[in-house]
């Protein structure tokens, strides 16, 4: 594959990422709990060759309001567990990426890593993670663990202490998935009759992880899997989330709003990595995208959506709304300031999905700037990441 | 007219990590690989099984301070698996144990809400509770509670899970007039109790099956008394046709006080089977896979638990040691402790030297022989008889080998059981609890 190819994702939430979205589902909601819901945009995305799709996802439910749930019934509400979504997926597809979001602040690093392992052992080597955050004092009392302050915009400030804590927990979740990763060495199962041994433990690594808000022993309960390490991706606005990701993450997910600031975020992001080793981050930029081949038709539907919602959606990322030709031109102006590839929110789903792998890849593969059929069989070695070694591995073979 | 005969309930163990699973044999496969876990799954839904069940054990088996080395280790994430498993299956039940002690009720209700969902009402949880700090040393919560503690703590996690399962209205998304939910149909979960204090709104509407099936195995009296109140099914160990009528008689009489009925609560004993042509073939397959379990390793290992000690310049062909158990200390961790080994050591012993017994032959002895022992016509016999003299309602096979080991029971035993007119030949609902013949929700 040249260098000039870009990377593409989807990001799958609910009935798309307008509000009002779900309005055009042809049946009742109860359609986006269902499996062959996300079976049919999976295999879409599959179709259109993309790298991966990501699942949204958060323990309270979905709202308008800074924290907590705003008893709103006129938007989608309700999710599913992503990583079982994910999974349940995977023996249906073969190629593309499954990557769910998990929170790292409820969670246990443990669970998570052993999901995470698993989804790639059941995926053949397709698995990812999203880690996010749950700020949200709402959130908290659903598991009652913990108590924190209230989220409001007028008081971030106050909330300095409270953010950076989850970000360095953040930071120790995803070492210790990591280390779990590795606990095993790939040859660690010998099989060995001869001496009874069905394991070289040896091969077998205590992680040892000590933190200020938990310690993991280990080893996993999981062997190394397909990928070794699964694919870590994470979504940031912020300095202190570039250095999460620079600290963490394989694939970073970005959200300028145009070609001059996208140069000023890629820039903001190799800074971050300063000392860091290996491969370079993968930097995606985030989009909200309704597309239609029609001129004009994309920005009409989402404004009668709008309507319907009562408000002009908003979005962290820039929302575009055009034709595929218009968004390849767009993408490829992004390119040139450093952005590798994109993670592609759909306006409405099934509608603006088919609007990327039917009307946008087939521009950019004219264009010589996607793939024209799937190569790499891992989703590692789609992003072209190489396939890591276990970080005890030598130790190990002394 | 005779009255229609009661049903056998059948379930598939995945092979687990101890010594019952044969990993020497050459057509022992992965235990890791999804394609081992498929075809286990695929064989037991095409023997119109009621459902495919998952352990789990949160921290590797170590044995005097090592990691255990001569059994199957590794396993992946359950609920994980099993949603995979959804995808590849169409009616088969599916059965994740999930740790109520290093978990939180909000989470794993809503991971169980959701295998529901993505089964399309084929979820089932096994509730099981562990104390020992040496697994909670890769969680934030140790486990550092006594037994009475756990089953506090167990009942009161699956009764805040209940209230979540419970908190969306069944129509809640048949909402019209411009909605997508009725809000008002979300109900605010407020739960203050000893172990968990939880509030706010769940975010899973009700699942097809309303909950998952509840699993159960404890046998101590508070085990009893919590499947009595809970579950649905019980996953006992009681292999004899004595212990298990009486088993089954002391807890179908405690679901009364629950104003529960008899049929709410299904008891299916785990039970290991061995197949031959004729009942010589059968006891001869029956002594090898035994000594393929009670490896000569695996038979010092074992009676190095009991003797506290090490043992491994012993002879595993030659005689029991001479030396009397130390009992400073256990060697074992992540297993279920052996209560007096003094006694258990002066039993084995003795009936060593009645026997004239090796090391090896020993532990092949008093370790468990198969439930199951004989012609596919004799062995669906015996299962109808345990079912219609009330020692059991099913069973939970636990086969040897992955992942063919349930190939021969369900192409020789199930129809045999399907001739008897004691076991479907289709599967009449969709649902879990159908299957099971469960009042729905």
């Amino acid at each position: 594959m040249p260098d000039k190819s870009l990377h593409l994702a989807v990001a799958l939430d609910g009935a798309g990422w307008h509000p009002a979205a779900w309005r055009d589902l042809p049946g009742p909601g109860e359609e986006l709990f269902r499996a062959r819901y996300w079976a049919a945009l999976v295999a879409e995305a599959e179709r259109g060759l993309l790298d991966f799709v990501t699942f949204e996802d958060g323990f309270g439910l979905q709202s308008t309001l800074p924290d907590g749930p705003d008893g709103r019934g006129d938007q989608v509400r309700g999710r599913l567990d992503a990583v079982l979504l994910a999974s349940r997926l995977a023996p249906l597809t073969t190629r593309i990426g499954l990557v769910p979001t998990a929170t790292t602040t409820h969670t246990e690093p443990f669970h998570v890593a052993i999901g995470i392992a698993s989804l790639d052992h059941v995926s053949g080597g397709r698995a990812g993670w999203r880690p996010q955050v749950s700020p949200w004092s709402t959130d908290a009392a659903l598991l009652g663990r913990r108590t924190f302050p209230e989220l409001r915009p007028d008081a971030l400030d106050e909330l300095q202490g409270h953010v950076e804590d989850l970000f360095a927990e953040a930071a120790d979740a995803v070492e210790v998935a990591r280390r779990l990763w590795d606990s095993w060495d790939d040859d660690a199962e010998i099989r060995d009759v001869a001496t009874g041994r069905f394991i070289d433990r040896d091969k077998l690594h205590y992680i040892d992880f000590e933190g200020r808000f938990f310690d993991v022993k280990g080893p996993s309960i999981t062997p190394r899997s397909p990928q070794g390490q699964p694919v870590v991706a994470s979504l940031v606005h912020d300095v202190l989330p570039y250095a999460f990701a620079a600290r963490s993450s394989d694939v970073v997910f970005v959200t300028p709003h145009d070609a001059a600031e996208a140069a000023a975020i890629v820039g903001r992001v190799r800074e971050a990595e300063a000392g860091r080793t290996g491969e370079s981050l993968r930097i995606f930029a985030d989009l909200v995208v309704f597309v239609d081949p029609e001129p004009g038709a994309a920005a009409a539907r989402k404004a009668r959506l709008d309507e319907l919602d009562g408000a002009e959606l908003a979005s962290d990322a820039l929302v575009f709304a055009g034709t595929p030709a218009e968004l390849a031109g767009l993408l490829l102006e992004w390119r040139a300031a450093g952005i590798e590839g994109y993670r592609l929110r759909p306006g409405a789903l099934p509608y603006d999905l088919k609007g990327v792998t039917r009307g946008l890849v087939p521009h950019l593969q004219e264009a010589g700037a996607f793939r024209l059929r799937y190569d790499a069989v891992t989703l590692r070695g789609r992003l072209g990441l190489p396939r890591p070694a276990g970080r005890y591995a030598e130790e190990g073979a002394r | 007219m005779s009255t229609p005969r009661k049903q056998v309930h059948l379930a598939a163990h995945f092979p687990g990590v101890n010594n019952t699973t044969v990993w020497t044999d050459p057509r022992s496969k992965s235990q890791i690989d999804f394609s081992s876990f498929r075809h286990l799954a695929e064989t037991a839904e095409r023997g119109r099984f009621d459902f495919f069940f998952l352990a789990e054990g949160l921290r590797l088996r170590e044995l005097k301070g090592r990691i255990h080395d001569l059994d199957v280790v590794g396993r992946p994430e359950s609920l994980t698996v099993l949603a995979g498993l959804a995808g590849v299956t169409e009616r088969l039940g599916l059965a994740a144990t999930v740790n109520a002690t290093f978990n939180e009720p909000y989470e794993v209700a809503r991971r169980l809400a959701t295998l529901d969902h993505l089964s399309e009402g084929r979820a089932a949880w096994n509730v099981v509770t562990t104390s020992d700090a040496f697994t909670g040393e890769n969680f934030r919560r140790g486990g550092f509670l006594d037994r009475a503690d756990r089953y506090r703590r167990a009942a009161e996690f699956v009764r805040l899970s209940r209230e979540l399962w419970d908190s969306w209205e069944p129509d809640a998304l048949e909402a019209g007039d411009g909605r997508f939910v009725r809000p008002e149909a979300i109900g605010e979960v407020s739960f203050e109790g000893r172990h968990f204090t939880v509030s706010g709104g769940f975010t899973v509407p009700r699942s097809p099956q309303g909950r998952p099936v509840i699993i159960q195995a404890g046998d101590s009296d508070e085990g009893r008394e919590f499947a009595a109140e809970t579950a649905d099914v019980i996953f006992s160990r009681h292999g004899t046709l004595e212990d298990g009528k009486a088993f089954y008689t002391d807890v179908k009489r405690r679901l009364a006080a629950y104003g529960r009925k008899p049929h709410e609560l299904k008891i299916m004993p785990a039970a290991t089977f061995a197949l031959g042509d004729t009942e010589e073939e059968a006891a001869e397959a029956a002594a090898e896979i035994r000594r393929q379990q009670v490896g000569p390793q695996t038979a010092i290992a074992f009676l190095e638990q009991v003797w506290g000690r090490d043992i491994s310049a012993y002879d595993p062909d030659g005689p029991l040691p001479d030396v009397d158990p130390d009992l400073s200390d256990g060697v074992s961790q992540g297993r279920v402790p052996i209560a007096d080994r003094t006694a258990v050591a002066a039993r084995w012993r003795a009936l060593a030297e009645e026997k004239k017994l090796t090391i090896r032959e020993l532990v092949i002895e008093v370790t468990g022989r198969q439930s199951f022992i004989g012609t596919p016509a004799s062995v669906a016999a015996r299962i109808d008889e345990f079912v219609q003299g009330d020692a059991a309602d099913g069973f939970i096979l636990v086969p040897h080998l992955t992942p063919g080991g349930l190939d021969d029971f369900v192409d020789r035993v199930v129809p045999l059981l399907q001739e008897r007119g004691v076991f479907r030949a289709e599967y009449a609902g969709t649902t879990l609890r159908d299957h099971l013949a469960l009042d729905s929700l």
